[in-house]
């Protein structure tokens, strides 16, 4: 379809821009300006240049930070994408079991993430929760307030719980769309059930799967509020991961240079992984209408 | 090779189906002879696909039997039978190159690698397809990648008898007659039984031995496309094939004479006998090519007002109005020039008489 | 087939675990959950759902929660239905630019923000407002907005909207009367997940309200920071928080799919 040209649709786009400049550009502005001065206090402020950024990229807590972060985002899409699309295979095609299916699935995802938090609390508390409960009653001492890796591993289990549905549903999604024709021919050349997947679901997956990829590994490095109940960030810094990091150094310690140095240099990270996935989105889309 | 029966087969999609209606296909009794070139043609919603997916065994018929050269395959998988299928649009496999696409079925059956390579280069051959083996098949053209489909069913050598969903449906206009000469050789060199399902005339007539023209679920007719065209044993079959249909007057007996609100036609005996013995509302049924039109009266002809003519490219149409009855003819070279009137001749062997729907024959 | 099925309940099982266990905790006092384990509440009481439905600093948090949630909605819909059309159907300078950078701040880090924000909407007085929480929103919103409804939009064909315009239509007419409707579903779809992520998010919505317009997330966690947790009350309120959620589901479940189709959550 090609499209009119006509530069007055501008106008049509105004209120979207000022909205989202109001909300993105002015606070951003704020944190540029922020992270090049040093406050004192009301009215004394002082040019310190890229002072901030040197100390916050030579911070080692933020490497640390940072590569938490990696690991954590790397562990999420490692078993959030095969899982997802396992759990998509599995679902009902149709009729009434394919409707609660999806809304039972989709139901995790419609918690607020506080509440996550709090739901895997009480789950895995040893004194009140079924699955702290039944791990401890194994003989495995299980305390995620303790140890850095029993930590880990609830929170995995909750991340992976909450958010392995996005990608079910977005994989399911592109596997409905696949014609019948296809399967049909696939039967006819007698292709057992896992050539089918290979060389037909998964290749008509790919859109919906990058889609997913990104989704999962954008939202999994700005993850804020469900670690946050969970643990703290603790035990220690072991899943103080980089929002985490952020908030703590800008509410906590209300240092805004650092934090505001912080805020861009993450913002960057975000939009330059943004900017890949982005670019390997439109091939995709090339190479599927081709 | 297989000679394929239809043992009362009839199909219903509904569980519970309470009458005719119900049925997506009634009554299906046929023998399919080995190595010959069918053309299922009809309008949507006739039933041929339907009846396609049947033979294929991509469906289960809720009645009957299906049977391969007398065994019973009625619920045996498509995989298990010695069909392949080719689709309405282009199903390949995108990852693969047309060399591993043609391999496909022959690897998934456990054929050693000489043997798949020998016989993927066969096909090729014959489906000119040999310089694009290395390439992906997802970058071919739409006609090709239906000849690499039919491919997938020509490797394998077990197979008896290719089905074609109206395959030609996403290929360019101007590619369409290649294609079908194409799959008109590939018939001829391979002498394997093809069914080719299609709501296009024109191409069943140009590929078909045999058409068979289905109707609201129903076969009303089998015949070769010189037989449809000359006696089409069905009102359908005579108003589908043809361009335009045939005509068809409602009409009462009287002796020799087919009487159309007051003007006679005059039939030869054996159709004027037909007639008599016949039940039910009669139509006279005559194609618009041999229906004669003259500027000027002749011997035998009624008059007529001519309504219209139009240019067709090679000939012209005609239509005239009879006592309220609209027919076409198609005028022959020179006798182009008409006023107002004209005179219509009705040569007797081409006249066809219909009771209820059915050509009066003597059987 | 049945193999499939039989781990897909499974899997349902394993989903709907803690969310049951939850539910179980909140029909039990705080004495009797720490006072002994139980698979399912032998005495079950409403007592903890009834706390919140009496006491307006419990209540109140789920009606401002439904406030900025409806508010974000609407805001969002409003703005980004031109917005998306223009995008559609025109082309003009710095239209591919913007769409990305519209995109990137669907990515953006709340927490980033989160002191900018602060001092902004300090500014403009509108801290601890309902209008502050629809507002942040919109930053991630918005966009997501835009992306999905141009998805649908772009699924009309042109031809519908030259149709129109010669038939004599004004834009606003068109608009409303043929183009809307055309893409009803993509609206509900649109809706159903700017109701997502409004609902979800807590950072934001708690940084930029302290008592009148604070939301129930920012309540729960702030049970949960003073001593003495009572987890019967706070599991009651986290079931409370799940059921807007699941009615949205219901009543979206049809275009569910079709919305995940498009492919652009």
């Amino acid at each position: 379809m090609d499209k009119w040209k006509d530069n007055k649709a501008w106008f049509f786009v105004l209120p979207v821009f000022m909205i989202v400049a109001f909300s993105a550009i002015i606070p951003l502005m704020t944190v540029v300006n922020y992270s090049i001065q040093d406050i004192f206090g009301p009215g004394q402020r002082v040019f310190v240049g890229t002072e901030w950024f040197k100390e916050v990229l030579s911070d080692t807590r933020l490497h640390d930070a940072l590569w938490r972060q990696f690991l954590f985002s790397g562990l999420v899409l490692l078993i959030e994408m095969p899982l997802g699309v396992l759990i998509a295979l599995m679902m009902p095609k149709k009729g009434w079991a394919a409707s609660v299916s999806l809304v039972l699935i989709a139901l995790p995802l419609l918690i607020p993430w506080n509440v996550i938090g709090t739901i895997w609390i009480i789950f895995t508390r040893p004194d009140i929760g079924l699955f702290g409960a039944a791990v401890n009653s194994l003989g495995i001492g299980f305390d995620h307030t303790a140890s850095s890796l029993d930590a880990w591993i609830t929170l995995m289990f909750m991340e992976v719980w909450h958010w392995t549905p996005l990608v079910a549903l977005l994989a399911y999604a592109g596997l409905r769309a696949i014609p019948e024709a296809y399967f049909q021919a696939a039967k006819i050349d007698g292709a057992s059930t896992w050539a089918t997947f290979w060389y037909i679901q998964l290749p008509k997956m790919r859109g919906v799967l990058t889609i997913a990829l990104l989704l999962r590994f954008m939202d999994s490095f700005l993850i804020y509020a469900e670690p946050f109940v969970l643990t703290g960030g603790g035990p220690g810094n072991s899943t103080t991961f980089l929002s985490i990091y952020l908030v703590k150094v800008a509410v906590g310690q209300f240092d805004l240079g650092p934090a505001a140095a912080f805020s861009l240099v993450y913002y960057l990270i975000i939009l330059l992984v943004c900017w890949f996935f982005y670019q390997v989105l439109q091939n995709v889309g090339k190479g599927e209408t081709s | 090779m297989a000679k394929i029966t239809l043992d009362k087969v009839a199909h219903s999609y509904i569980a519970n189906p309470k009458d005719e209606s119900d049925y997506a296909l009634r009554l299906i009794d046929n023998i399919w002879d080995d190595g010959g070139a069918y053309a299922l043609l009809g309008p949507s919603g006739c039933g041929k696909t339907t009846l396609l997916n049947i033979i294929s065994g991509l469906l289960t018929p809720s009645n009957g039997r299906v049977l391969f050269d007398g065994k019973d395959i009625t619920h045996l998988p498509p995989e298990k039978r010695n069909i392949a299928q080719v689709f309405q649009f282009p199903v390949l496999y995108d990852t693969m190159t047309v060399f591993e696409n043609l391999a496909f079925p022959l690897k998934n059956r456990g054929f050693n690698r000489e043997d798949i390579k020998e016989r993927v280069l066969e096909v090729a051959k014959i489906l000119d397809l040999t310089d694009s083996l290395n390439k992906k098949a997802a970058r071919l053209s739409a006609d090709a990648k239906q000849k690499i489909s039919l491919g997938r069913g020509l490797v394998r050598k077990d197979v008896a008898a290719i089905l074609f969903d109206e395959p030609l449906t996403v290929i360019d206009p101007h590619l369409k007659w290649q294609l079908r000469g194409k799959l008109k050789e590939v018939h001829e060199q391979s002498k394997l039984t093809f069914i080719y399902v299609t709501h296009d005339q024109v191409e069943a007539l140009t590929f078909a031995d045999k058409v068979i023209v289905m109707y609201e679920g129903a076969i009303v007719q089998i015949g070769t496309p010189q037989e449809l065209f000359e006696n089409p044993s069905h009102r359908f079959v005579g108003y589908f094939i043809g361009s335009p249909g045939m005509n068809f007057l409602p009409c009462t007996l009287e002796g020799n004479k087919a009487m159309v609100n007051g003007v006679g036609i005059e039939l030869d005996d054996a159709t004027a006998a037909l007639g008599e013995e016949s039940h039910g509302s009669i139509e006279l049924g005559i194609r618009p090519l041999y229906l004669e039109v003259h500027p000027e009266q002749v011997e035998t002809s009624v008059p007529a007002q001519v309504k219209s003519i139009e240019d067709q490219g090679n000939y012209k149409i005609i239509t005239v109005s009879l006592s309220g009855n609209i027919l076409r003819a198609r005028l022959p070279e020179g006798r182009e020039v008409f006023s107002e009137k004209a005179w219509l001749k009705f040569p007797k062997p081409w006249i066809r008489l219909y009771a209820n729907d059915k050509l009066l024959t003597r059987q | 087939m049945k193999k499939r099925t039989i781990f897909f309940i499974i899997y349902i099982f394993l989903l709907m675990l803690p969310i049951y266990w939850m539910l179980n905790m909140s029909l039990r006092t705080n004495a009797d959950i720490l006072g002994s384990f139980a698979f399912y509440p032998k005495n079950i009481t409403f007592g903890n759902y009834m706390k919140i439905f009496t006491d307006s600093s419990w209540y109140n948090g789920y009606i401002n929660s439904i406030i900025y949630v409806t508010m974000n909605m609407a805001i969002s819909l409003v703005t980004a239905l031109p917005a998306a059309y223009a995008f559609s159907r025109y082309k003009f300078i710095g239209d591919k630019q913007i769409f990305f950078w519209l995109l990137t701040n669907r990515m953006s880090p709340a927490a980033v923000f989160l002191l900018p924000f602060f001092q902004l909407y300090s500014t403009f007085g509108l801290i601890d407002t309902h209008l502050a929480v629809a507002l942040a929103h919109c930053l991630f919103n918005v966009p997501l907005a835009v992306w999905i409804l141009e998805g649908f939009m772009s699924g009309v064909p042109r031809e519908i909207d030259e149709t129109a315009f010669i038939d004599g239509y004004k834009f606003p007419r068109f608009f409303l009367t043929i183009f809307i409707p055309l893409i009803k579903s993509g609206i509900g779809v649109t809706a159903f997940f700017c109701f997502m992520f409004s609902w979800v998010e807590l950072l934001l919505a708690r940084t930029l309200t302290t008592t009148v317009a604070k939301p129930i997330a920012a309540t729960m966690t702030r049970t949960v920071s003073a001593s003495g947790l009572d987890w019967g009350l706070l599991a009651a309120a986290g079931i409370l928080t799940i059921v807007p959620g699941a009615l949205v589901i219901w009543f979206v479940r049809n275009n569910l799919a079709k919305g995940f189709a498009m492919g652009r959550v």
